[in-house]
């Protein structure tokens, strides 16, 4: 993670690694996560019980809608909900076999940045306008390695290269809103990779860029996920984007996680309603002329979820025992894969 | 023949660039709109479809008579609207109205939705007697399948899916012939798009309404579209009907364009020709001479840098293709098929 010099023969400070960390244990193994808001409309529970690992080289993607929790399982993992009003009421975040949750803050600040990064969906709001994006990217080194300004600019310019930003050196020195939105994306990717950390967790990397940026994004991150054999966490509620990078896909709705599975798994032969649903209701850029499934109704206030199943309502298969307390467990559909819906096998095709 | 409900001929719009506050001079120009040439038919939806920058609202905008064209013509039924009397324009714009992107900003929060569908009455007071219009508003509701007891509420209660569907009994309260979706399902999930997506072309068969359906999502524009037009720099490259667009793509933008929306589909990962494109949009105050594309094409030659290549069909595109070197290329399917 930290060595005593970089490719360019700088010293690098050496940080004290936090303790107990297992190199064989998953990368991030994340248990029973349960996340919630307290407001002054009541508590709203945005997390119920989320669990996935990350292995390195692998992609995991946690697909869903807007409000299904899948931001704020990120931003839990990462450490970054603002509390209060968002409370972590239980599970565990294990990196590495330590769970994360459970560190002292100066010990969870040296994992974050240095071994789970973040890149944020909207690049403009996230990058500070005053500053350079030189010195935004240095930053890390300024603060997590006690570079120098001038050393940590030389890092900053090596990895704007390695993003793919042209004229590196020239643009080390113009502000955010000087660049366009695909290469300010660059910009956020660049300040995630900066300290070379093992898991990335992108909260909709591309959702406001053009289908061509989204392009170039997407074969830059997967270059650099198979160049540093990284994990990645890839929050997104597009499905195509999924299609061509994930190798598992966690489903979420209402803040739990319906259907779990390999990805081509998961397209041929969903095994939860809701993402049956959602694939008949996409329209597809190959093929015309299918009229598109409707999911009717609305995804349940978080504030009133109620027992049972919470896709319930809207679903075509539900029976009586889906209104019942409690809400259905996670079947195991085959050994790698769930699906939390009492008739998973009638989803998949009766089989 | 089907009949033609809107024309558009050679439309041009540039905004100026000035310095200067009190002397203000003019320093150049955006071209956002750059001739551009379009019909619709009754009952047709023309897709248009570009990047961010490329055009498309503005175009929409000079079709809504918001903005004024810098040059060029825009017939609503054979009928030049620049032309007519003020009197005559404000009957002509009830043809033709238009569904906004963003549902959230696009509805007053002080109006309810029986005030805001109804206000096109308040504008047009001739085509519905006051004593009609409330119940004109619930049939407006029942139509696009809101429930028309809820006439009195606000905005805010009700979801995004719903709100957009205010938005289109809006467009139809005055019976256009033409309706401009700008962006009209973008902002809403995935569950609720497909929704909004139905409703449209239900509205469509049902009232024979003509739609320009501009959008990003090119999956959406496929699946609602009869004819496509895609522009770059406020430019038309390419149209044609739906499958010569989307299986036979000529021009070269239009194939990097479609390659690089991901199809939900993991077998077809590595196996599409994905073309990925280099650096960014050129800057539409100071347009590339000749071909808009040829900066970042890799067909291009000295050719493209001095002739502007016109939308015609060529001798490698069956439909018009703003292309000197067009040539098909199916970027969708899979490769090797």
């Amino acid at each position: 993670m930290s060595g005593g010099v970089n490719e360019l023969g700088v010293p690098v400070t050496v940080l004290p690694v936090v303790p107990g960390l297992d190199p064989d244990a998953d990368l991030l193994d994340v248990r029973d996560l349960r996340v919630e808001f307290r407001t002054r409309d009541g508590v709203a529970k945005a997390v119920n019980g989320v669990s996935f690992t990350v292995r390195p080289g692998e992609t995991r993607a946690i697909l869903g809608e807007s409000g299904c929790g899948k931001s704020v399982t990120a931003q839990a993992v990462m450490g970054i909900l603002d509390t209060p009003p968002a409370h972590i009421t239980g599970g565990e975040v294990r990196y590495r076999g330590v769970d994360v949750l459970k560190l002292p803050a100066e010990e969870r600040r040296r994992i974050r940045g240095n071994h789970i990064a973040m890149v944020f969906q909207d690049a403009l709001s996230a990058l500070n306008p005053v500053f350079t994006v030189g010195f935004q990217i240095g930053e890390q080194f300024r603060k997590h390695r006690g570079m120098s300004r001038a050393d940590a600019k030389r890092r900053a310019v090596e990895l704007m290269d390695q993003v793919r930003i042209p004229a590196a050196r020239q643009r080390v020195n113009e502000y955010p809103h000087q660049f366009s939105g695909g290469m300010r994306q660059r910009v956020m990717i660049a300040i995630a990779l900066a300290l070379d950390p093992d898991i990335l967790i992108a909260d909709e990397p591309t959702t406001a860029l053009d289908v061509t940026v989204q392009a170039q994004i997407m074969s830059l991150l997967g270059d650099l996920l198979r160049e540093r054999r990284m994990g990645l966490v890839l929050i997104t509620h597009d499905m195509g984007v999924v299609a061509g990078i994930a190798d598992d896909i966690s489903v979420m709705y209402a803040g739990r996680i319906v259907e779990e599975a390999p990805v081509r798994d998961i397209y041929a032969r969903p095994a939860h309603p809701y993402t049956k649903a959602l694939l008949e209701s996409i329209p597809r850029v190959d093929v015309k002329g299918r009229e598109l499934n409707v999911i009717k109704g609305l995804p349940p206030s978080l504030t009133r979820i109620g027992t049972g199943c919470a896709f319930g309502p809207r679903c075509s298969y539900a029976q009586p025992v889906c209104r019942q307390d409690p809400p259905p467990p996670r079947y195991d559909v085959d050994h790698r894969r769930t699906s939390a819906c009492h008739f998973w096998s009638e989803v998949t095709g009766g089989a | 023949m089907p009949d033609v409900v809107l024309e558009v001929r050679d439309l041009t719009k540039h905004f100026p660039l000035t310095r200067g506050v009190v002397l203000k001079r003019q320093i150049g120009a955006v071209h956002a709109v750059d001739g551009v040439d379009l019909t619709l038919h009754r009952n047709e939806t023309l897709g248009l479809v570009g990047e961010s920058g490329c055009g498309k609202s503005t175009l929409a905008k000079l079709i809504m008579g918001l903005e004024q064209p810098t040059s060029g013509e825009i017939l609503v039924q054979g009928r030049n609207l620049a032309k007519v009397s003020a009197e005559q324009l404000r009957r002509a714009r009830r043809n033709i109205q238009m569904v906004m992107q963003d549902p959230y900003t696009s509805l007053n929060p002080r109006m309810t939705v029986g005030d805001i569908v109804g206000e096109p009455f308040q504008i047009h007071p001739d085509v519905a007697p006051r004593a009609d219009r409330r119940r004109l508003v619930e049939e407006l509701l029942d139509l696009v399948g809101l429930n028309p007891d809820h006439i009195n509420r606000y905005p805010h209660q009700f979801s995004g899916g719903q709100r957009q569907r205010i938005g289109i009994a809006r467009a139809l309260a005055l019976r256009p012939e033409i309706i401009v979706c700008d962006e009209p399902v973008s902002a809403l999930d995935l569950s609720i798009q497909a929704q909004v997506i139905n409703l449209l072309e239900r509205l469509q068969s049902e009232l024979g309404l003509a739609y320009i359906f501009i959008a990003h999502d090119l999956s959406v524009v496929r699946h609602i579209s009869d004819r496509v037009a895609v522009m770059y720099l406020g430019r038309i490259v390419e149209t044609g009907v739906d499958t010569e667009i989307y299986d036979h793509p000529t021009h070269p933008y239009t194939q990097a364009l479609l390659s690089a929306v991901p199809v939900p589909d993991p077998l077809l990962r590595d196996r599409r020709d994905q073309i990925i494109l280099e650096g960014d949009v050129p800057s539409p105050a100071d347009p590339p001479s000749g071909c808009r594309f040829r900066t970042r094409c890799w067909k291009a030659r000295e050719l493209c840098a001095q002739e502007e290549p016109a939308l015609v069909v060529r001798d490698g595109s069956p439909h018009p293709s703003a292309c000197h070197f067009a040539e098909e290329r199916d970027v969708v399917h899979t490769t090797g098929q």
